[in-house]
């Protein structure tokens, strides 16, 4: 398709050619926008629901996808129950939906090619993460990226086919049968198996989590000022 | 551009109150709880060993001790406060020590202000955005001790603008005689922050 390069900050109308279903809770989707430009990894869209009386609901989301993958971005969104736009998104869109969005917005919580680099997602905290991951698996062969990923339950895994060597991956309430690896919540021993504290690391999940795994990092002996979080709020 | 649009299926589940939507500036939504939003990790303040300074381009630098900084009148100030990221918390207070208060004897000669926290953030700000009865160090909310979450010891309230503009665990404000860019406003974020014209991104 032909891909036309502008500022971010404008709305455009994407259309919605790919939906999956990550977990029981999370579903990904695969936009396709007239007025594409590459986004850094860690970086979010704005999206704008608008009702047919002119009622509008907007909210951010984190890109899943590699800014490699011209002329689209993936969208992973967890339904908060009590909210009004994710919901819509699992319980309403379909391929080929039209939605409103702009972006890629943010410059902080961003991987620009920084090594080593160590990332702790919880839960749907993850989805940025994956941007970089899958960035560094396309593109930056020799730098060291690891993935801390902590779940609640079997089921919770999102991107689960792509949980790979790089990762580490721990159930904190109840592990698939067989489970031979982590249960139980983030802890010292696995910053330090990551070995990456010369480097950067990039938290990502509920305030809770991310103050926990904050904690631990500093401990870890990570540079505080190298230490880059993102909190998920109540916002759905 | 896509004023016509609208979203299959769309009717809206969680429109706010009707006497409270006049208080909603655009693309907001009504959040009873308190969201914690910080770009690093939380830095713990002894309120003991706080201080809070006012430098840079001011008739005369001052600091004042958490103890002196009691000692100055308190006000309690009724508020709603906007976020960036789409919530707004409607009906909240703060307390705190006004910033006519502070700034009024340090006789700022520059226009603009950085805002610099305990921790490593900034951010800026027009001075005539922080006189006149707009702006707070506070130290209080809903009158129980600021938790550190959310800025504790002492953050800076400046209810009119986003709440980034807002610095928690507030330790300074330099007086600059022209603008630069804080922390959010270096990465992506609009450089004023006026909620009701929506300037969340440069750009905007």
């Amino acid at each position: 398709m032909e891909v036309s390069q502008r500022a971010p900050g404008r709305w455009q109308i994407a259309t919605v050619t790919e939906v999956k279903r990550e977990t029981p809770r999370v579903k990904s989707f695969r936009l396709v926008l007239p007025m594409w430009m590459p986004h850094l990894p860690g970086q979010h869209y704005d999206v704008r629901l608008t009702a047919p009386d002119g009622y509008r609901a907007q909210r951010s989301y984190s890109v899943a996808s590699s800014p490699l993958e011209k002329g689209t971005v993936e969208l992973t969104i967890d339904r908060l129950a009590d909210g009004e736009v994710s919901p819509y998104f699992h319980d309403v869109v379909e391929v080929g939906d039209q939605v409103e969005v702009r972006g890629p917005f943010a410059s902080y919580f961003v991987w620009r090619g920084e090594s080593p680099v160590l990332l702790v997602g919880g839960g749907s905290g993850v989805v940025p993460l994956m941007a970089m991951l899958r960035h560094r698996r396309l593109t930056h062969d020799h730098g060291q990226m690891r993935l801390i990923y902590s779940v609640r339950h079997a089921d919770d895994v999102i991107f689960a086919g792509e949980i790979d060597g790089d990762a580490t991956l721990t159930f904190t309430r109840d592990a698939p049968p067989g489970w031979a690896g982590h249960t139980g919540h983030i802890d010292a021993g696995m910053f330090t198996a990551a070995d990456h504290s010369d480097g950067t690391v990039f938290i990502c999940g509920s305030n809770g989590f991310v103050e926990a795994a904050a904690d631990l990092a500093m401990t870890a002996g990570f540079d505080p000022a190298r230490i880059r979080t993102e909190r998920f709020g109540p916002t759905g | 551009m896509a004023s016509n649009f609208f979203s299959r299926g769309f009717t809206g589940r969680r429109r706010s109150p009707e006497e409270l939507a006049d208080r909603l500036p655009p693309g907001q939504y009504y959040e009873r709880g308190f969201p914690v939003l910080t770009a690093g990790p939380t830095p713990r303040i002894d309120w003991t060993a706080w201080k809070f300074r006012i430098d840079g381009m001011v008739g005369t630098e001052l600091e004042w001790t958490s103890a002196e900084f009691e000692a100055l009148p308190f006000e309690t100030v009724p508020c709603d406060i906007h976020c960036v990221t789409k919530w707004s918390k409607l009906g909240t207070s703060f307390g705190g020590v006004s910033l006519d208060t502070l700034l009024g004897d340090a006789q700022p000669a520059g226009a603009y202000a950085m805002a610099m926290s305990y921790g490593g953030y900034t951010t800026n700000l027009p001075v005539a955005d922080l006189t006149g009865g707009k702006a707070w160090i506070v130290t209080e909310h809903e009158g129980e001790p600021l938790p550190r979450e959310h800025g504790g010891p002492a953050r800076l309230l400046v209810p009119h603008l986003y709440f980034w503009k807002s610095a928690k665990w507030i330790a300074a404000l330099r007086i600059m005689d022209r603008d630069e860019p804080g922390f959010w406003e270096q990465n992506g974020y609009h450089n004023y922050g006026d909620p009701w014209r929506e300037q969340r991104y440069w750009g905007d």
